[in-house]
């Protein structure tokens, strides 16, 4: 056991780690905003692994599968918002999520009757093949790839909602959407703008994470309690807490694999289970709207 | 509002016909339960509307009574299972002595889970208990020399016994049914007798208005803890009777898509209502039993069919019937 492999491990984590921030942020941003725990965000994770096999086979591209699938996803999230979960603001905060669960066993079963219920391997793009040398070791190009795409995802959201006019709107929206509406802001545009956002957020996780794990329906069980423990350890509508507990969880998990296999998928609700009893609002919410 | 789905255990129409079938609740559901058998088109989908019924009960008690949304119910309703299995498989006890160790056990389950859970409100609530029962699911599926891991816990048989003169056969499946409505008809007393104390009363005084329950000088904290406890007990004895009727328990019964079908069962029959649950029940096997007739693929129907619930029929079936029958005296 030398530090080198240590050092390489830890990469691996940051690469699954990245994944889980991209997915757990759309989940958070959701909430924040519309104060919506949307419990198809795993199926919608598992249906953009799919829209991206589907778009990158017929265009003979992975770029363009990565491109156009969450933007696709994203509008059915659009939909989605506009059909179903409109008709419940202003009712109990439980209904949507209880819709959304109802929503994610149509999105499964439909999965499995177009693709059927075997897993489907995801080709990762010929340009990333192989691994890079760092002189410390050998790393797979695509997880540096997944990684650095994050890095850039991350900034551009955060530029946008720090510096612009579109992102002053979300945030104030997202503290007090009732003054926004008496300020002429249609709050309802807002909401289904950001539903969309985190819903091609789910999307754009599931694509990148195609070719690091292999596609099947039932990947977004998985992905939605990953995405859960993810956002519980930041703080629910937290958008540092996400990106800060999802890197978290992704070095614990490929640490402890590295140790003990056998605990890797205990792990992360363990640090959860932890955080909770020293801090109920997560590491980075806030206190009063959840704990 | 004074309707029985409001708050049965508290407030009851005085003088009718529906105060009536309230105060009879547990006898009545035992005596339908009793010709279920044969209203059914099989005995084994009665089988499964019992014990999934005891199982939606006691998390009704969670969901409906307190308002507390689990999505982790899965955890009790399988170690319940994994537990009986254990004890009747691995040291040797026998079943009906199995079924007090396994409720025992899970409770102790439910109290490690709920001093976690209950710490959190709202949504994080429901994330919470799924993340926690999504443990329990891998932990279940690492120990798999306890558990038999992905295949399930086998090798352990319900040995028949003769309890005073009086046949217990589990290879008889008329006999397996009378034996486990027996626990269901214990369940359902013990439901019922938490509703009409003055817990059962704190209870829905938290799911109406926490902060005024806290004001009135009610411990809010230590009240959820306990119902997550005794839901999770009630929870587990379904799980105990799923053991002794399968004589195998799947590992699919940890997976928190199982929490989500007992969240659809409570919704489908009418949360907060006592025999809802077993309506519930009753409507989503049933709904899996015929549609399955035809397609493999059921699951798009059943979750159809809950969405539209949730937009239009949030009270379940039960539920609404309940209310139409107060609402129709009350015109009258």
């Amino acid at each position: 056991m030398d530090l080198s492999l240590i050092i390489m491990q830890l990469l691996s984590g940051i690469a699954l780690g990245a994944v889980l921030v991209i997915t757990a942020l759309g989940l958070t941003i959701v909430f924040g905003m519309l104060g919506v725990v949307n419990f198809a965000h795993g199926a919608l994770f598992m249906i953009g692994a799919y829209a991206g096999l589907y778009l990158a086979s017929l265009t003979g591209s992975f770029w363009w599968g990565l491109l156009l699938a969450p933007i696709l996803i994203g509008a059915f999230g659009m939909l989605i918002e506009f059909v179903l979960i409109r008709r419940l603001y202003g009712r109990s905060i439980d209904d949507p999520l209880l819709l959304t669960f109802g929503l994610s066993y149509i999105l499964v079963e439909g999965v499995r009757i177009v693709f059927g219920s075997d897993g489907i391997p995801f080709p990762t793009p010929p340009q990333l093949i192989g691994v890079l040398d760092l002189g410390i070791g050998f790393f797979p190009r695509y997880r540096l790839f997944v990684i650095m795409l994050v890095a850039v995802v991350l900034l551009v959201l955060w530029l946008t909602l720090e510096k612009t006019r579109v992102g002053l709107i979300v945030r104030a929206g997202a503290r007090d959407p009732t003054i926004m509406q008496v300020l002429g802001v249609d709050i309802g545009r807002v909401w289904l703008a950001i539903f969309g956002l985190g819903v091609g957020l789910a999307a754009l996780g599931g694509v990148l994470a195609g070719p690091m794990r292999s596609v099947n329906p039932e990947m977004g069980s998985l992905v939605l309690a990953e995405a859960f423990v993810v956002t519980v350890i930041g703080g629910l509508g937290s958008i540092v807490g996400a990106v800060v507990a999802g890197l978290m969880v992704g070095i614990s998990i490929s640490m402890v694999a590295l140790f003990a296999p056998e605990m890797a998928t205990i792990v992360m609700f363990a640090l959860m289970a932890v955080v909770l009893l020293i801090r109920p609002q997560g590491l980075f919410g806030v206190r009063g709207r959840t704990a | 509002m004074t309707g029985p789905s409001s708050g049965e255990a508290v407030a009851k129409p005085a003088s009718s016909g529906l105060a009536w079938l309230l105060d009879h609740r547990v006898l009545l559901s035992i005596a339908v339960l009793a010709v279920l058998p044969w209203l059914l088109p099989s005995k084994a989908l009665a089988v499964n509307v019992l014990i999934y019924g005891v199982v939606v009960m006691g998390y009704n008690l969670l969901f409906g009574y307190t308002g507390l949304l689990s999505f982790g119910q899965a955890a009790f309703f399988g170690s319940g299972a994994y537990f009986t299995g254990i004890a009747i498989g691995r040291y040797g006890v026998p079943w009906f002595a199995a079924v007090p160790i396994a409720v025992l056990l899970s409770t102790c389950l439910a109290a490690a889970i709920g001093i976690v859970s209950t710490r959190t409100r709202g949504i994080y609530f429901s994330m919470v208990t799924l993340a926690l029962a999504q443990l329990v699911y891998y932990v279940a599926l690492q120990a798999a020399s306890f558990t038999g891991g992905e295949n399930g816990l086998r090798g352990f048989t319900v040995d028949r016994i003769n309890l005073f003169g009086l046949q217990v056969n589990f290879l008889d499946p008329i006999n397996k049914y009378y034996v486990l409505m027996a626990f269901a008809a214990l369940a359902m007393w013990f439901q019922s007798r938490i509703l009409n104390s003055p817990f059962g009363a704190v209870i829905e005084a938290v799911r109406e208005n926490e902060q005024r329950a806290r004001a009135c000088g009610y411990d809010v904290e230590r009240s959820k803890l306990v119902v997550f406890m005794l839901s999770g007990a009630i929870s587990s004895l379904g799980g105990c009777m799923l053991a002794l009727h399968l004589s195998i328990v799947p590992l699919d019964i940890l997976h928190y898509q199982t929490s989500g079908m007992i969240v659809m069962m409570v919704l489908l029959g009418g949360a907060r209502s006592f025999f809802g649950p077993f309506v519930g029940a009753a409507s989503f096997l049933i709904l899996e039993d015929v549609i399955s007739l035809w397609t493999p693929h059921w699951q798009i129907f059943v979750g159809a069919i809950f969405v539209l619930f949730v937009l239009f029929l949030p009270k379940g079936i039960w539920g609404t019937l309940l209310d139409a029958l107060d609402s129709g005296k009350a015109r009258r």
